[in-house]
């Protein structure tokens, strides 16, 4: 049993930052495993431990730095990672879904994994999108949104839960081999331990470039091109209270008297 | 010229909301496009849904008559011979649970771009022009396609539902379902939450985020809702981290919530934490970050450290 679970090194903005083109400046950037995919990495690690002989192989595509991250995946318990890069995305400003897919899909290819893991989205781009397209592309089953997972490997049916709106799970059985969009709350993240950080430095990092996988430049071709960023016009009317934590707590204190929330 | 397919959603019987919404999205790109808006619904009641999604703007409504509640293996395989079917440029569907489930299977069968969340959309110019979210609301980007038919998802409540009554000629489509490759079976729907309080239904809610920190900061916020006899309630992150139980969160995938005052602790506004609060009446946001979303919505706002905040507040009521 083969889990591969997908992770991309998100960036998150400073609370004060400047717009550089269709870029945030880099120095307001800092980088982190995307929130969603921490719960993925800890799915496929549990699913690891589940099930007899597995093996749980992280995957991102990602410049250098990206080393960082995915090797927060391998200090949690992943068993082996793979980066993707190649000098032709250094350019690239917005990789779009169907871009990512054939990169994931060359991947999925030489890996031939059982069981696809993906988060519901990037914290930064937030497309959403990347597993279903992916599950799609390599002909695999799916379901997205996933914040339970109950996987029977004999049978081949992964039971899950899908998180609709309003508090609602509905109730799937999806056969493997899948690809699970994995929903926060779906689990605990462990926290990387020493020993595991250690562990981590040794394990291999596969790096994996577009002839490496067979690829040309034609297929990282995005249809999508980001052409503006700025911040939107804020369309607040609050009046807000100034001052020291006391004043401001104080005139608070005095709103919620004089609409009767407070005696 | 370029024709709009859109997509109803229904859910246990009912079409949801966002079925309207995506009609008047869709009437406007295929004005600007040119073109006729073509409606399909998929699954349950089919005929009687399309009786109700007969509204102003839409051309032709396709019934597909498979199944009763959504799959996605269906969703996708018919719509992928619709859009064929009708030549359709744009596919246009809501960008919900479902919808995201199945619009990106649909543009890679199609082998057509996708671009989810939008929030705004122009295809007067060459091409089309697609206004989004990145970084959590903190930026609005324009993404241009190259290419000149797409699958977009368009983000709930960003256009009004439409409302008048329409003509569209009604057909049933008769997609050519391959069973072999459904290979997933809704088997039921389960309500989360429960348990002692709902919250939608209190008068003043003292919500907190992920600004808190650590569990043990709760009790901060905890303090104040008794001190003004409120009641607790939280973003998602709160939930997922076990530190309040899952019927406490506001939002998407918990409640709607509509008190007479909602005072957020901590939280940035994310459209899915925004979507459980926004009918409020009086929003109070205590936030470090001025530029936070949660200010776009706040009758009051504090900018500063709600470690800083929170005790004075206490005290004033002690
Ligand atoms: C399918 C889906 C469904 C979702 N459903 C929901 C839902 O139902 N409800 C929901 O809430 N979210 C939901 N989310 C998650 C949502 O996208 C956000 O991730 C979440 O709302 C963020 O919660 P937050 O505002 O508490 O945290 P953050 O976005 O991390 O914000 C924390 C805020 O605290 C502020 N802060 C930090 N320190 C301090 C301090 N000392 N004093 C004052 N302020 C401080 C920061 O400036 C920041 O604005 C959903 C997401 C998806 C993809
Ligand atoms: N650059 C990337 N490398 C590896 N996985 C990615 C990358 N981008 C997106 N993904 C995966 O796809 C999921 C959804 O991303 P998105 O569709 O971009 O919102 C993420 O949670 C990741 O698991």
């Amino acid at each position: 049993m083969k889990v591969l679970v997908t992770v991309k090194e998100v960036a998150e903005v400073e609370d004060d930052f400047e717009i550089e083109g269709t870029e945030i400046g880099p120095q307001y950037l800092n980088y982190d495993l995307n929130e969603w995919d921490d719960y993925a990495v800890e799915e496929g690690v549990q699913v690891g431990e589940n099930v007899d002989d597995a093996e749980v192989v992280a995957v991102t595509i990602g410049p250098e730095r990206s080393e960082e991250t995915i090797r927060m995946a391998l200090a949690k318990g992943a068993d082996r990672a793979v980066r993707v890069w190649d000098e032709a995305l250094e350019d690239v400003d917005l990789l779009d879904v169907g871009a990512k897919v054939r990169l994931l899909e060359a991947v999925v290819e030489e890996e031939d994994p059982d069981l696809v893991l993906s988060g519901v989205q990037a914290g930064d781009d937030a497309f959403g999108a990347t597993g279903v397209a992916l599950a799609d592309a390599i002909d695999f089953e799916w379901a997205a949104v996933v914040n339970h997972l109950g996987l029977d490997v004999d049978e081949g049916v992964a039971h899950v839960h899908r998180e609709l709106e309003g508090g609602v799970d509905e109730v799937t059985d999806v056969e493997t081999p899948a690809v699970l969009t994995i929903q926060t709350g779906i689990n605990e993240p462990r926290y990387a331990s020493l020993r595991g950080i250690r562990q981590a430095q040794s394990k291999e990092i596969a790096p994996k470039d577009l002839s490496d996988l067979g690829l040309s430049a034609e297929d990282i071709e995005s249809d999508l091109r980001l052409t503006d960023m700025y911040e939107p016009e804020t369309e607040s009317d609050a009046t807000y209270f100034e001052g020291g934590p006391e004043e401001t707590a104080g005139q608070l204190a005095d709103l919620l008297r004089d609409t009767g929330v407070a005696e | 010229m370029t024709d709009v397919l859109a997509v109803a959603e229904h859910r246990r019987g009912d079409l949801r909301d966002v079925s309207f919404e995506v009609i008047t999205a869709g009437r406007e790109l295929a004005d600007e496009a040119g073109g006729d808006l073509h409606l399909a619904v998929v699954g349950g009641d089919v005929d009687g849904f399309a009786e109700r999604l007969n509204r102003e703007g839409v051309d032709r409504i396709h019934t597909v008559d498979e199944g009763e509640e959504f799959n996605h293996d269906v969703y996708a395989q018919a719509l992928t011979q619709l859009c064929d079917e009708v030549d359709a440029g744009y596919v246009l569907t809501p960008n919900s649970v479902n919808g995201l489930d199945y619009a990106p299977a649909v543009s890679n069968a199609l082998g057509l771009p996708i671009v989810t969340d939008v929030i705004e959309l122009d295809a007067g110019g060459d091409g089309l022009v697609a206004t989004r979210e990145m970084y959590g609301s903190k930026v609005e980007t324009t993404t241009e396609l190259d290419a000149d038919r797409a699958v977009i998802t368009v983000r709930g409540a960003e256009w009004p539902p439409t409302e008048g009554s329409g003509d569209a000629e009604v057909s049933a489509f008769d997609a050519d379902i391959d069973e072999s490759a459904v290979r997933s079976t809704v088997t039921g729907f389960q309500e989360a939450g429960g348990g002692d309080v709902d919250i939608s239904e209190a008068d003043v809610l003292v919500s907190v985020g992920r600004g808190i920190e650590e569990e043990e900061n709760i009790g901060l916020v905890r303090d104040l809702a008794n001190a003004l006899d409120a009641t607790l309630s939280a973003s998602r992150p709160i939930v997922d981290n076990d530190w309040l139980p899952k019927n406490r969160q506001v939002g998407q995938s918990g409640k709607v919530v509509t008190p007479d005052v909602y005072i957020a602790i901590g939280i940035s506004g994310a459209v899915q934490h925004v979507a459980g609060m926004k009918g409020s009446d009086t929003i109070v946001a205590i936030n470090t970050d001025p530029n936070a979303p949660i200010f776009d919505l706040a009758d009051y706002g504090i900018v500063d450290d709600l470690f800083d905040v929170m005790p004075a507040l206490i005290e004033e009521f002690e």
